[in-house]
């Protein structure tokens, strides 16, 4: 049985909250088969709550969740999906081959272990005690484990966390080859060369929602314009509708936030048809929105809120 | 590697026990050395102070003191070694295995079935170790003796399988049999598996017959002592109970708030 079209993963409208952290408020997303999707976003951004979500290990409080159409738990005992995590998941006192073998043996078929740490980069350290791997190499040996069960998707919880430049640049090159190969991958980070650098496609997620979703290149048209703000008498908000070439408008107690390609043409209204005075202008690049981004716990002041709900 | 994996629809698996999965859980417990000291060194050495100076003493039935002492103290390990190899769960959750095992189609059912036999397995190398230990100091007992004591440990264990999964799965510590250990002592010697129950005085001996380790070491000690009450079969079957009951409670709640 064949499942053409089938989306690699479908999400709808998945809420999660921790007490009164809403972790995920709304998020959608919907993978392609074949795509190499970057999960873009701050620390706290709700990343790892989603891909939990995805992976069945959690379940949501609102929303569904697919994978090539079967519900998440289905999609594991199929082997469809497996996932690289940050950290643990590891018995430290085994060796690197033991650990593979033994996740071979959860499966009914598997990959034979030999090829799979070959892939990983590995073999010269099969035998190697676990406890006794650097970082690196336990990061590729928890993308062997991915390996075996040779799954359609592949979900990685930013991966290269802790890892040197070159390690970094090593794991990459063993993903990006693997992807090559037609499997579908989605991996959280909040580096945004490496989503910059391997993804055909960011989805950028801000306090548990999409922000943002595209190429890296439209991305970075969509942060290519320049923010304006300014000082604006309260009265004079209503004439802000016949502002031109405004993508969006937002107010903070007595400064307005305009965001636009056209920065001239903004300027050029609020000083000759409103009392809008201290103006500001500031250019976005996809680094300075995701610094932005990152740095939205400071004040509502400095939140690109801009991009809410941009979708390209 | 194939391609076009990801179109390709497939059966899930079972999702059950395997061969090498139990194998590398033996593995594991066998090259641990905390507990090989924990099953095979620390009984033994109770042994040899407990034991050997009373080993020629006799009980009032007339069987000697040194089989007395051998049975109980194989009841020990059996269950130290039961119960540390159940407890290793707490060290897997520890390193965030049994979430790994999550993503794979291994059933929980399954993973606790593994690591029930792999307690099992060690609780049987705990009594092998025990009795040839004793029979090396000299005890002698008939082959049905032997067989039926040695059974009745090794079955037995199973209820401390138990305990350490309900432990470990309750606990986030790393040194849980740090805990475990002193508390199975106490059990051991409120069971009366350190020594005669009928020298406890009144109070411990009325309290001993409702903790977890008498009815086994009744148990185990009925081929030697010939007496023998269904109220012990009780006390074995209501720990289980207990124990698996907590372990079932504790495991649920775990995997919830993973």
């Amino acid at each position: 049985m064949t499942t053409p079209g089938v989306p690699a993963v479908r999400a709808a409208g998945l809420h999660k909250n921790f007490g009164k952290v809403q972790a995920v408020r709304g998020l959608d997303l919907t993978v392609e088969q074949g795509e190499v999707v970057a999960f873009l976003g701050p620390n706290g951004a709700g990343k790892t709550t989603t891909i939990d979500m995805i992976l069945g290990l959690s379940a949501p409080d609102a929303g569904e969740v697919s994978i090539f159409g079967h519900a998440p738990r289905g999609a594991i005992a199929r082997g469809q999906v497996a996932a690289v995590m940050q950290t643990g998941g590891l018995l430290r006192d085994i060796s690197v081959r033991e650990t593979v073998q033994l996740t071979a043996a959860m499966f009914d078929s598997a990959r034979p272990v030999d090829e799979v740490l070959t892939r990983a980069g590995i073999l010269d350290i099969a035998d190697r005690r676990v406890e006794k791997c650097s970082g690196g190499q336990q990061q590729r040996l928890r993308f062997a484990m991915a390996l075996v069960s040779d799954p359609g998707l592949l979900i990685l919880d930013e991966p290269t966390t802790g890892m040197d430049v070159a390690g970094r640049r090593d794991f990459w090159s063993a993903i990006r080859d693997d992807a090559s190969r037609g499997r579908t991958v989605i991996f959280a980070t909040h580096y945004l060369e490496e989503a910059d650098a391997y993804a055909d496609r960011i989805v950028l997620v801000r306090q548990g929602k999409v922000v943002a979703d595209g190429t890296a290149a439209q991305i970075k048209n969509l942060a290519s314009g320049r923010t304006v703000r300014a000082s604006l008498p309260a009265d004079d908000r209503v004439l802000l509708a016949g502002l031109p070439a405004a993508d969006q408008v937002e107010f903070d107690g007595g400064r307005v936030t305009v965001r636009s390609a056209d920065s001239d043409s903004v300027v050029r209204f609020l000083l000759t048809n409103t009392g809008a005075h201290d103006l500001e202008v500031v250019a976005n690049n996809l680094e300075e929105a995701f610094v932005a981004l990152t740095a939205d716990e400071a004040g509502p002041a400095t939140a690109p809120t801009a991009m809410e709900g941009d979708r390209i | 590697m194939s391609q076009g994996t990801a179109i390709q629809d497939r059966k899930p698996s079972a999702g059950g026990v395997n061969a090498t999965f139990l194998w590398i859980e033996i593995k594991r417990m066998l090259r641990n050395r905390r507990t090989i000291m924990f099953t095979v060194l620390m009984p033994a050495i109770f042994f040899f102070i407990f034991g050997l100076s009373n080993k020629n003493q006799q009980l009032p039935n007339g069987h000697s003191y040194g089989q007395y002492i051998l049975i109980s103290l194989t009841v020990y390990a059996a269950m130290t070694a039961a119960t540390g190899a159940g407890s290793q769960v707490a060290v897997e959750r520890a390193q965030g295995w049994s979430r790994q095992l999550r993503l794979t189609p291994l059933l929980p059912g399954a993973y606790i079935a593994v690591k029930a036999a792999a307690a099992l397995t060690l609780s049987l190398v705990a009594v092998i170790a025990q009795f040839v230990i004793g029979a090396l100091a000299g005890v002698t007992m008939d082959a049905q003796t032997w067989l039926t004591a040695g059974l009745v440990a090794w079955v037995g264990s199973l209820v401390f399988a138990a305990l350490g999964l309900f432990v470990g799965y309750l606990m986030p510590s790393q040194n849980v049999m740090q805990i475990l250990g002193p508390a199975l002592a106490i059990l051991a010697m409120l069971g009366g598996l350190f020594m005669p129950i009928e020298i406890m005085g009144d109070t411990f001996g009325a309290i001993a017959k409702f903790t977890p380790a008498y009815g086994i070491g009744q148990l185990a000690r009925s081929p030697i002592t010939g007496e023998f009450d269904a109220l012990w079969i009780v006390n074995v079957l209501v720990w289980l109970a207990i124990f698996v009951g907590g372990a079932a409670m504790a495991f649920r709640r775990d995997t919830n708030r993973v």
